[in-house]
């Protein structure tokens, strides 16, 4: 199959960007649409033009490099998909692409379609983790852990972190994301003694980073791994517990 | 040749790490942050190592080329993680874990290690589980085993299809404490481009910012690599597209010996490649062979839908040929069966180039909803990408380049033949011997990380105390930094005519065809002339366009490969001189009259450690002596 791409070019953080425009030949519709890019660069390189830079690694859709904003949907028009597990079967000869960054402030571009994720990392560094020193714990099978509650936690924890749902949102939010760090621990045994700190903790840095969620919706259709936005709701109401409990205690 | 001295103590098997922990020298709590520690890499061995060494009070820095330490390839293991914890009282135990191991790594491994390793499994389980880690769990609220290849017990942890995943989130949120503690500094986008020696020790490291191109020197008391194996020397492989072994080969061309390098295991389940234009494969989990039963059609002109053929003509190789492990054979004895029947002309698809995993049994046996429960996220994924549902057509699988077991030879405290630099996960060649088991990886990475480096690395500190680390000024640090600026600007001014990647497929064909799941002398000496006369051409022919202050991936790829050029030599050295099969590494000149693997323990029960000399080609030899007195010797059978 043919494809004409209009790509988003960008020398660095504080250069100009622009479209310009590919043409993808020859493509099988077998290949992944990562390996449709490879194609392209290939081909670049060839006449003597620098390659798309992109974000990708692991292209099996687990270690949440990957994210480019394809005709304005983060991660392309396939559900619950990654974009390195898009596949060209996806889409039809002739088609026009338009690739794009992630667009969102908390996201700065640093070069064609890659972006600095770091804020995510501060995100967590303020509390998404259960304070337990190696060698320190008692027996695994000490707290039973009833089998919705531990599916409830891996439904959370399942989050890879690519930040499609922040490029999916309107208002550039980070709801969904950090909603699903909480979760995670927050519904957890052992995350019951830092639950409102950590809560506090992250939706505050969060804040810095990101804009604020007004309930779209964006980004549970736009996540890879089908995070429900029920999660953000479990969030909410544990913030405000939170912000009455650690005022209280402070 | 010199005889390796692994620092292992004498003892019985089974006390020697608690004895050797008490031996072992320790640093006052106050004088730890005296020290500076380098780790490089923060997959589940170099996250776990760094955020120990952090919380014990060490001044830490670690260096990772991802964006975020989260992204290391530990996130895509999928099946499981082992421990010795006997939940389910099917007759587990350390020593059986232990057994397993060596048995499993036919008898290639060290025995001290993989005991201390059997021995902490059991404390990584609850350390993860302390940690929030969501494994999987019965409806009594206890945790969920299930079982995998070359074992006959459940010993098997796992959080559905993603424990990788859920394991390196436990290590690296381990991580992100420490570093909102102050102890840990991460760095990201980091490259590490050369190991600085001063006076024999390991004194820090060189590395490129991969987003600015900047090249700064670190310096430390103790470096420590966690950065991973080198399957992508064969181009297509399970491993992410980053994988390479530059950081452990860099440090091999400082003086650190490089370990049975021809030891790599191909997999046995992974999606077989669909045309030319494939970039890496993709692994379906171990975890699948519990349930899914794998044949091929007895006839190889068979045209019918999988569901259209009878029982009759069906041949489940695996269960015939191996009828007490039947499809839980291990990895090694299960890929090379694959091959046996794809190259008879049996293989299924288009291609004909895979075998059939069958969950037709399962589901009628267990009901759809039950398979979907245990399964659901990997029949999810094999659909994504081939487009076909594992619930209504049996899966096409193929064996693949997934992992490699040799690595950096360490001794026993985990430290390489240069002092102060140790190597961790699957960047050392310690615990699997010639084949590793499923849901071991994991295990080791975490033992290393969270269990064994920690104590190690205090031995190796204490009598430094008080001396500083040395100056990033010493000229050993500018030849270093030199260096890698003469490399760089090297590869910017060949302006050739092909870019990396046609090199980087080119030498994975010749790895794959002659080193891959089959050597054979003929085959390994043509690729010993075929790699050399490729690197002469990457050399001088090859085109990075971009510049060095910027993101340039080009310029990135091009360093790792012509470091796999060099280690794809090594590689193909080391599987002729050793004239034996051993697990993953099936010379066709040692078979049985079965075709299975014929090992030599007369001549070549030991380590094969490499030194290099400056010239690709001629490597100095070394050799450890494995010792087996725990386990005896045997002919591995799995019928």
């Amino acid at each position: 199959m043919n494809l004409t791409l209009r790509v988003w070019r960008q020398a660095g953080p504080d250069a100009p960007g622009r479209f310009e425009t590919y043409q993808a030949t020859d493509i099988s519709e077998h290949s992944s649409f990562l390996e449709m890019l490879d194609n392209v660069n290939e081909g670049l390189i060839e006449v003597g033009e620098e390659p798309i830079e992109f974000m990708h690694d692991c292209r099996e859709g687990i270690c949440g490099t990957c994210g480019i904003m394809i005709n304005g949907q983060a991660h392309g028009p396939a559900q619950s998909t990654a974009t390195c597990q898009l596949h060209m079967r996806s889409f039809s000869d002739g088609d026009e692409l338009v690739l794009e960054p992630w667009r969102a402030s908390g996201f700065p571009i640093i070069k064609d379609l890659v972006v600095d994720r770091a804020a995510f990392d501060r995100i967590i560094e303020e509390g998404g983790y259960i304070t337990v020193d190696t060698a320190s714990a008692p027996d695994a099978n000490l707290i039973p852990i009833p089998k919705e509650t531990a599916d409830f936690a891996m439904d959370a924890a399942a989050c890879i972190g690519c930040g499609a749902c922040v490029a999916a949102c309107p208002n550039g939010a980070a709801q969904l994301f950090t909603a699903a760090k909480i979760a995670h621990l927050n519904v957890l045994p052992q995350g019951q003694a830092e639950r409102y700190q950590r809560t506090e903790g992250m939706v505050d840095v969060m804040e810095e980073y990101f804009g604020s969620c007004t309930n779209m919706g964006e980004c549970e259709a736009a996540c890879p791994k089908g995070i429900s936005i029920d999660f953000i709701a479990t969030m909410n109401k544990d913030y405000r517990k939170a912000k009455s409990q650690n005022r209280r205690s402070s | 040749m010199t005889v390796l001295d692994n620092k292992v103590p004498d003892g019985p098997i089974e006390s020697l790490w608690d004895d050797h922990k008490f031996s072992m020298k320790l640093v006052n709590p106050s004088n730890k942050r005296k020290f500076d520690i380098i780790i490089v890499g923060t997959g589940l061995a170099g996250a776990s190592a760094a955020a120990t060494l952090g919380e014990l009070g060490y001044r830490v820095k670690v260096f990772t080329f991802h964006d975020s330490p989260r992204r290391a390839h530990s996130i895509a293991a999928q099946g499981g993680i082992n421990a010795a914890k006997n939940y389910h009282g099917d007759g587990d135990s350390v020593f059986r874990l232990f057994y397993d191991t060596v048995k499993g790594g036919d008898y290639r491994s060290r025995e001290a290690n993989v005991y201390r390793l059997a021995q902490v499994s059991n404390n990584i389980i609850d350390q993860c589980v302390a940690q929030g880690v969501p494994f999987a769990r019965e409806y009594g609220g206890l945790l969920d085993n299930r079982s995998f290849g070359g074992a006959q017990v459940s010993r098997t942890f796992y959080a559905r299809g993603q424990t990788g995943q859920q394991l390196l989130l436990g290590a690296y949120q381990a991580l992100a404490r420490q570093v909102k503690a102050g102890t840990v500094e991460v760095v990201t986008n980091a490259e590490m481009l050369d190991v600085v020696v001063v006076d024999g020790r390991a004194a820090g490291i060189i590395t490129r910012d991969l987003v600015t191109g900047e090249i700064s020197r670190h310096s430390a008391h103790a470096t420590v690599l966690g950065t991973g194996g080198y399957s992508n020397v064969f181009y297509l492989s399970t491993n992410a597209m980053t994988c390479n072994v530059t950081a452990a080969w860099r440090a091999h061309r400082k003086g650190a010996f490089f370990a049975n390098p021809a030891y790599t295991q191909i997999h046995p389940t992974a999606i077989p490649s669909s045309d030319e234009f494939q970039s890496k494969l993709t692994l379906m989990s171990e975890s699948l062979r519990n349930d899914g039963r794998i044949w091929v059609p007895n006839d190889p002109d068979e045209t019918r839908a999988a569901a259209d053929i009878p029982e009759s003509d069906r041949d489940y190789y695996l269960e015939r040929r191996y009828p007490s492990f039947g499809n839980l054979a291990p990895r090694d004895i299960s890929s090379r069966a694959a091959k046996i029947v794809v190259d008879e002309g049996k293989g299924v698809g288009p291609l004909k180039n895979g075998v059939y995993l069958d969950f037709a049994d399962a589901i009628g046996r267990l009901g759809r909803d039950a398979v979907a429960d245990k399964y659901g996220n990997l029949f999810d994924m094999y659909e994504r990408i081939t487009g076909e549902n594992p619930y209504d057509v049996p899966m096409r699988i193929y064996p693949a380049v997934h992992y490699t077991m040799g690595g950096l030879w360490v001794d026993y405290h985990l430290q390489t033949t240069i002092p102060g630099l140790f190597a961790i996960g699957e960047a050392n060649f310690s615990d699997h011997g010639a084949n590793r088991l499923g849901a071991s990886a994991l295990m080791q990475g975490l033992a290393d990380g969270y269990f064994v480096l920690p104590h190690t690395v205090g031995d190796y500190l204490a009598p430094q105390l008080g001396q500083p680390k040395v100056d990033t000024s010493a000229p050993e640090f500018d030849a270093a930094e030199e260096g890698v600026r003469a490399q760089i600007d090297g590869f910017l001014h060949t302006k050739g005519t092909r870019s990396v990647d046609w090199f980087h497929r080119e030498l994975g064909k010749i790895m794959w065809d002659y080193c891959g799941m089959e050597r054979s002398k003929v085959g390994l000496e043509k690729a010993l002339s075929e790699i050399p006369a490729l690197r002469a051409e990457f050399e001088s022919d090859v085109r990075v366009l971009g510049a060095a202050d910027t993101l340039n991936s080009s310029l990135e790829k091009a360093g790792r490969v012509a470091d796999f050029f060099e280690l794809g030599e090594l590689m193909c050295k080391d599987a002729l001189v050793r004239e034996e099969s051993a697990g993953g590494h099936f010379r066709v000149e040692h078979q049985t009259d079965e075709g299975e693997a014929l090992r030599d323990d007369d001549n070549f029960a030991h380590v094969t450690a490499w030194e290099w000399t400056g010239t690709p080609a001629e490597p100095n030899e070394h050799r450890e002596a494995l010792d087996f007195t725990n386990v005896k010797l045997s002919t591995r059978s799995y019928k």
